[in-house]
């Protein structure tokens, strides 16, 4: 197991870094810099300015000054567009909140997914069967960016219940939009997953067995069949994690909650380097070390995978 | 005597009939099963209707996509509604311009981005897994760590990242979108290839002489080609849904040029002043269009792949 984690980070920890020199290297190779603007600086400013930032030292020396600062003082740098605050500060700021409707996403997409195709699988071809099944098609093509409008069409212009936009210090009536827009589609997803494994689990010869002992229904689900019917859920956890992490931006934008994702395309559409490249480091970071401990968790929870 | 030879050979006729009509090709195989899967056949017709709108549309309509009404330019939420009278079948966008034709354009560029994505993927992503897979070994562990690790990167990110540096275009979007799309592809690629080089007719093509790059394009890559069109018909959904994604945030296609996703984001802007038309035409002619593509490729894979036979 011990060795399993450590060449795992053996894989980790190079693709972090090619992710770092890659964003950077695009970032210096951008066609004008940080301060070009539409009235140029005397050139003794420009000088100036660059030397505060370091961009007059040649470029290796750039690159290992910057992986230094992330590694030993976890240090983005300055914003390159607001000149009092750094790329830190910024995420500070923005963090905090895509991680409180993040995490509910998560938590309902997974629950409400595991539930629903457990359901479905056990009631299979219900009624309760043809709508995880319906929902799961129809899922697919209402991604965040559309469930979005949608909800705000029902909730705000004919119901009138919930407030467009905003965050307000994450009051529950500023979060139940985001979360859903969020989770819908990622939650369609575990219930197709888990409805289709949790099938092949309960057809399979140990579960007759189990019937065959003379278990009831309950045993027989919780202690014998849901284990084994998690792990393509679990697989699927990776991509789902990334997914929304790169969703929260579409909700920030749509919903003005102010999270990361909204300092992530304001800064794109203003080219504030440093901001971006921070934010595109730390997302590497999240869903690196996400997978990291799913695959963990995979090779704990399956005895079959040998490492 | 006679009479029992006639016989036999009527039936040896018959025989060699039957066969005849019962031999099917792959394909044809493959076609019937497709087009007895009702999703998909009606999902075909949806598509097709959906690419007749959008490169006829434009000769229905005396607006074009870039005229702005000025009649209705301040008053875009009461006279903007669609109306048959002024000729906005689908209403009138923000700025006045004809909905109807506006949408049409979007069709155009959001599929000519799917199919094109999904080309480059097609493209890169089947001879870097063939080559990988036949080969093995060191190479092959090379070029799938590669593939790993540009797998766990954060690619909207990057995406976006790569779009703000070099400039927002399509072209940019087309490179972007070719750069992470093809990775899949790869793997599945590979997985197939892996399978196929034991095969006895690779073993053949080597004692006939054929060269290692021979051996691939000739007899490696048509034998993957079934699973390869099955992955590749998700794929062109899964690159519109990228570009649109990258475009409901403004960051992807540019006006005057415009995709779903850019309308979508519009008409979403605008919800609230009760201008829902310009949210839905977009979002209908979207959810039509990836579902087509989705039973479609389902479809494919029913008629396609090899482990339901």
């Amino acid at each position: 197991m011990f060795k399993f984690i450590l060449k795992r980070l053996g894989i980790a920890i190079p693709t972090l870094l090619i992710l770092i020199v890659f964003s950077f290297t695009l970032m210096h190779s951008a066609p004008g810099g940080p301060f070009t603007s539409e009235r140029p600086l005397p050139p003794q400013v420009l000088a100036n300015i660059e030397a505060k930032y370091g961009l007059d030292q040649p470029f290796y020396k750039q690159v290992t000054n910057y992986i230094v600062g992330i590694v030993t003082k976890g240090d983005f740098g300055p914003s390159f567009k607001y000149k009092d605050r750094t790329v830190n500060d910024i995420i500070a700021q923005g963090f905090p909140v895509t991680l409180k409707y993040g995490i509910w996403s998560f938590i309902i997409a997974v629950s409400v997914g595991i539930s629903l195709g457990t359901v479905a699988a056990i009631k299979h071809n219900s009624i309760t069967d043809y709508f995880a099944v319906g929902f799961s098609i129809g899922a697919q093509v209402l991604p965040n960016f559309v469930m979005a409008p949608i909800l705000v069409i029902i909730f705000t212009l004919w119901l009138g219940w919930l407030p467009g936009g905003g965050w307000n210090g994450g009051q529950w009536q500023y979060l139940i939009m985001p979360v859903i827009a969020l989770s819908t589609s990622y939650m369609a997803s575990i219930a197709r997953i888990m409805r289709s494994s949790m099938l092949e689990v309960l057809n399979s010869n140990y579960i007759r067995t189990a019937k065959a002992k003379g278990l009831s229904n309950r045993q027989i689900i919780f202690k014998h069949a849901l284990k084994p019917a998690l792990l393509p859920v679990i697989t699927y956890l990776g991509p789902a994690f990334v997914g929304m992490i790169t969703g929260s931006v579409v909700i920030d934008m749509y919903f003005s909650t102010g999270g990361i994702g909204q300092m992530f395309v304001n800064s794109a559409l203003n080219r504030d380097y440093s901001v971006i490249m921070g934010i595109t480091i730390l997302i590497g970071v999240l869903t690196i070390a996400f997978n990291l401990v799913v695959d963990i968790l995979y090779a704990w929870i399956d005895p079959k995978i040998r490492y | 005597m006679v009479i029992r030879s006639k016989k036999i050979a009527q039936m040896a006729e018959n025989l060699a009939a039957h066969e005849m009509g019962k031999s099917h090709s792959l394909w044809a195989d493959a076609r019937r099963r497709f087009f007895k899967n009702k999703a998909a056949v009606i999902s075909l017709i949806v598509l097709t209707l959906i690419v007749a709108f959008a490169f006829l549309a434009p000769y229905f309509t005396k607006w074009s996509n870039e005229e702005i009404d000025w009649a209705i330019l301040g008053s875009v939420a009461e006279d903007g509604k669609p109306s048959f009278a002024r000729g906005h079948f689908f209403g009138a966008d923000p700025l006045g311009r004809d909905l109807f034709a506006r949408v049409a354009q979007g069709t155009q560029i959001s599929l000519m981005v799917g199919f094109v994505g999904a080309f480059i993927a097609v493209i890169v992503g089947t001879l870097y897994g063939a080559i990988a897979g036949y080969f093995g070994g060191r190479i092959d562990n090379i070029m799938m760590r590669i593939v790993d690790i540009l797998m766990s990167i954060p690619y909207m990110f990057v995406l976006i990242l790569l779009l703000v540096v070099f400039g927002r275009s399509i072209f940019m979007l087309f490179v972007g979108l070719g750069l992470i799309s093809w990775l899949d592809m790869s793997r599945i690629v590979r997985g197939q290839t892996m399978v196929l080089k034991n095969k006895e007719f690779v073993e053949a093509a080597i004692a006939g002489g054929s060269t290692k790059f021979t051996i691939i394009v000739r007899h490696i890559i048509p034998n993957l080609l079934g699973i390869v069109i099955v992955y590749a018909s998700l794929l062109v959904p899964a690159m519109i849904l990228t570009e649109s994604f990258i475009s409901f945030l403004g960051l992807g296609v540019q006006e005057p040029n415009t995709s779903w996703g850019a309308l979508i984001s519009e008409g979403a802007g605008t919800v609230l002043y009760g201008t829902l038309w310009q949210l839905l035409f977009p979002l209908a002619f979207f959810v039509a269009g990836l579902f087509s593509f989705f039973f479609i490729g389902d479809g494919l894979r029913d008629a396609l792949d090899p482990k339901d036979r």
